[in-house]
């Protein structure tokens, strides 16, 4: 509670305060008084709330726009639509069916390769797609999880990225390094994941709180220091024994997440679904209850919201911004435990591949909600896990899934563009309401 | 130029601002548009304007339905509009800023400034504006401001003026000076549109009033209806302008000030070396104009902005040095300045913002875990307490009226003990009603024996409400004087006003003796003697 802002005012340059300054109605600061058309306080909401605000149905809107513009850029991609098209007047009709062939096969693909694939030989086959979207969205949902209290306390968190390397260099050496009993082993890599992520995230939120310092940019060079720093540590010997190459010793079998479904309970399964999904489940709830039932979440929702006001009600920005922050790298530390303990089983300079990115676009997708970031991490795990599949069979490239993950991000962001599209009101005028946060919570 | 406004509509959603009204504003004559904040005036001077495009009605110029299609077609049939908050670039000299968008120009597009600066003066001379062309805008204060763009408007060949709430940034001196001018203005022939809430200057000054409620014309009245059957005709039934309260019964002095000083980061001194202090029991009004330190020294109690130098104790104990947390627990009650900015989260429901202080203390919250239902059944009963109109505590504040979110504060911060409580502007933008709610309760924190500080820059409230008046100017106190006199008279208004423009209280005393301000000539009761004449009259009493 002690520590303040040096500066005695609250400093300028965050998106905190820009929200603080933007969301004063211009009538209400002035002089006497607002007079303005209507009886109603105004709400000028930024950016960030308008992203956060929207209601599912523009999250739902947003992805199935971008599967369309991804759609056509296949069709562009493919060998056949181009060739037709050479002879696109002779015959218009063989560059529209080419076009719908080269869609629908590579989607249908995507949706055996992420699903259910109704042409593989046994049942289990048939449902281990899905159980790999399940896999890969583990750590986009961990980590969109703290990109999303980020968000809701008006920091941009940049930082997964890092703080999932740090915490996957901290889970794997005790995951590795050590010899504990069953169980215990595992639970203490998971915690050490957990701290080394917490500690990564919580650097930028000391700077922040202490000095001012841009969590964005901070975020985004501790990023850089953690890619060297394991590159770096992967040389040594302790991580890299035998100096075979990029990768850590094996995790020891006590220290790793056990399948969910083990062979014995379902011979010859084959899946990788580990009990890291399970974390990630109980995370969500754990992170629900934070945001809407406990002081902390209100903290951070009162400063995310109006930091002016947080401040003037005894509430300390500066504590909670390092409150989130360290909570944020909490979870993207979890994030790393479930790709080294579950998923790849050791430490690799790519282990947190391009999850901490993902998860920013999780974290919009899912409008920072607790439920919608895990099931838009569902959906990027999906979107992953169907890539290889659709790659192997149409030859389309899995880069079609980044354009749709960017498209993605770029129609949340624009929220305005996405309504004209398909003709939707604008629920900010004439009178705004705040859709119900309920939504896709209910849905879970 | 006669200007006609027939059955002029505005809807904005379901919320109809303007609805059927008509306004007739005869030539030379200063027609006072007289309604609450939010009453729909603002919107009908920006159809008037060509903002505003109406949904129904039409507008008249000398007997011709116009169609402004924006601000130039307003200006060219000779409407000119002076803004609440002026448009006018700080960095640019005045005759810069009258040639801004109407420029001069000579052969091949050169800017004639000398011709722009040649119709300030002409203008300024004319009505005795005594503004100089070539000052700097931000340096001139902001009254001077004012008549530029006045000048501004009228350099445009504005037959009929529209002044937006002018008063609201003029000291009583400053507020005379406009009135003088509005008169000069009028005989010159220039019709003028005076948008108020405030009953004292529509009375000084206007030839006819239209009360606007609701969006709609709810009469006509003479300038020679009282104020308060003109409060009465505004807010829709009849209020009481004073409040009623019993003569103070101060303790002892439980909040004490001394030497303190707050310094900008950019070495501006905001708060300089002022030392008062309030006794249990009594209120405390810092009058003075806007920015002059009040705000620093509000935010200074709270802990929000740190002081430099001097002490500051609330029954004994040092305030100085605790966080903002430490000073609301122990006693501390803080209403802002800015309701939307610091006052409430406008996102968070009713409920939430009625615990925004206390939502980590018993019985709100066991540990780290929040009762939502405790906090429901808190919001049910502080709106209840507090007439707070609402559908449900559980939608956002920013659905309320700025009057009921004003409620909410007062009710958060009133619901727990207090030793001192600090209200700043505490009835700024509010309707009548609310007002006098709100003055009602800090009168009742006062009669349970808290010591109340008001930081107002409205003079007729701190009249209204204070013990005793602390007069700020450019961060000092200029002095502390009772509101009732031991004969029991209250303070004389053209005192306190001149102590707001920094004259210390004796010499203020003796030119007030000497001359009289037009806003204290103004009649309050309507018996046909100017209120300042009336000074040692019973009817004070």
């Amino acid at each position: 509670m002690s520590e303040h802002n040096p500066s005695g005012r609250p400093t300028g340059s965050d998106a905190g305060e820009e929200q603080a300054v933007a969301a004063a109605p211009p009538g209400e600061t002035g002089v006497s008084g607002g007079h303005g058309p209507t009886h109603r306080e105004h709400e000028r909401p930024t950016v960030l709330h308008q992203i956060l605000s929207g209601s599912a149905l523009m999250s739902v809107l947003a992805v199935v726009l971008a599967l369309l513009i991804g759609g056509f850029l296949i069709a562009f991609a493919d060998q056949d639509v181009r060739e037709a098209s050479g002879y696109f007047f002779a015959r218009p009709t063989d560059t529209l069916s080419a076009t719908w062939t080269s869609m629908t096969e590579a989607y249908i693909a995507m949706f055996r390769g992420s699903v259910f694939d109704w042409r593989a030989d046994t049942f289990a086959g048939m449902v281990k797609p899905f159980t790999e979207s399940m896999v890969f969205s583990i750590p986009l949902i961990l980590a969109g999880l703290g990109i999303a209290v980020g968000f809701r306390a008006g920091l941009f968190n940049i930082g997964a990225q890092g703080q999932i390397i740090v915490g996957a260099i901290v889970a794997a050496w005790l995951g590795f390094h050590f010899d504990l009993p069953p169980v215990i082993h595992l639970l203490v890599a998971i915690l050490g994941g957990l701290i080394g992520g917490a500690v990564w995230g919580g650097i930028p939120g000391v700077l922040k709180a202490r000095f001012g310092a841009n969590e964005v940019i901070v975020t985004i060079m501790l990023n850089y220091i953690a890619v060297y720093l394991i590159t770096y540590i992967l040389k040594q010997p302790a991580f890299n024994p035998g100096r075979t190459g990029q990768r850590s010793p094996a995790i020891a079998a006590d220290a790793t997440y056990p399948l969910l479904v083990p062979q014995w309970l379902w011979p010859g399964n084959g899946f990788r679904l580990h009990w890291g999904f399970v974390v990630a489940i109980l995370a969500t709830v754990l992170v629900w209850w934070l945001m809407e039932r406990s002081t902390v979440g209100f903290e951070i929702r009162a400063v995310g919201a109006n930091p002016a006001a947080a401040r003037t009600a005894g509430m300390s920005v500066g504590r909670t911004t390092i409150i989130t922050m360290v909570i944020a790298g909490a979870l993207a530390g979890l994030a790393a435990g479930g790709q080294v303990m579950g998923t790849e089983r050791s430490l690799t300079a790519g282990v947190a591949a391009s999850f901490g990115f993902d998860a920013i676009t999780v974290a919009l997708l899912g409008r920072s909600r607790p439920w919608g970031t895990f099931f838009a991490g569902l959906l990027f795990g999906a979107l992953k896990a169907g890539g290889f599949l659709m790659q192997s069979l149409t030859a389309t490239p899995i880069d079609i899934v980044l354009v749709v993950q960017s498209l993605i991000v770029l129609l949340i962001a624009a929220p305005p563009l996405v309504r004209s599209i398909f003709r939707l009101p604008d629920p900010g005028r004439p009178r705004r309401r705040r859709a119900a946060p309920a939504t896709t919570e209910a849905t879970a | 130029m006669k200007l006609e406004l027939q059955g002029i509509t505005k809807v904005f959603g379901s919320l109809v601002a303007n609805d059927h009204i008509d306004l007739v504003v005869e030539p030379g004559e200063i027609h006072a548009l007289l309604g609450e904040n939010g009453a729909g005036k603002s919107t009908l001077m920006n159809v008037l304007y060509g903002l505003y495009d109406p949904d129904d009605g039409q507008i008249l110029v000398d007997g011709r339905p116009v169609r402004f299609k924006g601000p130039g077609d307003a200006v060219a049939a000779g409407i000119g509009m002076v803004h609440q908050h002026f448009m006018l670039v700080p960095v640019f000299t005045v005759a810069e800023s009258v040639a801004l968008g109407y420029e001069p120009a000579g052969p091949g597009g050169v800017l004639r400034l000398d011709e722009a600066r040649r119709r300030v003066r002409e203008i300024s001379d004319r009505f005795g504006f005594q503004v100089d062309p070539d000052a700097v805008v931000e340096d001139l204060p902001v009254g001077v401001q004012q008549r530029v763009e006045i000048i501004k408007a009228l350099s445009r060949d504005a037959h009929v003026l529209i002044l937006d709430e002018p008063t609201a940034v003029l000291t009583p001196q400053e507020t005379d000076e406009l009135i003088r001018i509005m008169g000069e203005l009028k005989d010159a022939g220039t019709s003028i549109v005076f948008i108020t809430h405030k009953l004292r200057e529509v009375r000084a000054v206007a030839d006819r009033i239209t009360v606007i409620r609701r969006g709609k014309v709810v009469g006509e009245a003479s300038p020679t209806s009282t104020e308060t059957e003109l409060a009465s005709l505004m807010v829709g039934r009849a209020v009481s302008l004073t409040v009623d309260k019993d003569p103070a019964d101060p303790g002892e002095a439980a909040f004490q000030v001394k030497d303190l000083s707050v310094v900008a980061d950019n070495g501006t001194v905001l708060v300089d070396d002022i030392s008062f202090d309030v006794r249990a029991g009594e209120i405390l009004c810092i009058a003075g104009v806007q920015g002059n330190g009040q705000t620093e020294l509000a935010e200074v109690i709270l802990g929000l902005e740190e002081a430099d130098a001097g002490t500051m104790t609330l029954d004994g104990e040092d305030l100085l040095g605790r966080s903002v947390k430490k000073r609301l627990r122990a006693g501390v009650g803080f209403v802002p300045e800015d309701r939307s900015t610091d006052g409430v989260v406008s996102s968070f429901s009713i409920a939430e913002n009625l615990v925004l202080d206390l939502y980590d203390t018993a019985p709100f919250a066991r540990g780290l875990s929040m009762s939502p239902a405790k906090v429901a059944a808190n919001a049910e009963q502080r709106t209840e307490e507090f007439d707070v109109r609402h559908t449900s505590v559980q939608d956002p504040i920013s659905t309320l009226s700025g009057g009921n979110a004003q409620k909410v504060v007062l009710a958060r911060e009133m619901s727990r003990p207090l030793r001192l409580l600090v209200a700043s502007q505490p009835t700024r933008g509010l309707d009548v009603g609310s007002i006098e709610f709100v003055h009602k309760r800090m009168v009742a924190e006062r009669d349970r024996g808290t010591p109340v500080i008001i930081v107002s820059t409205e003079l007729d409230e701190v009249m209204a409400l204070a013990d005793r008046i602390a007069v700020m100017y450019r961060g000092r106190i200029v002095g502390v004087l009772d509101a009732v006199d031991e004969d029991g008279h209250p303070v004389n208004r053209d005192v306190l006003g001149l102590m707001m423009a920094g004259v210390p209280l004796d010499e203020a005393q003796r030119q007030a003796s000497e001359h009289m301000s037009a806003l204290a000539m103004a009649d309050l009761d309507g018996d046909g003697i100017p209120d300042a004449l009336q000074q040692g009259g019973e009817e004070q009493e």
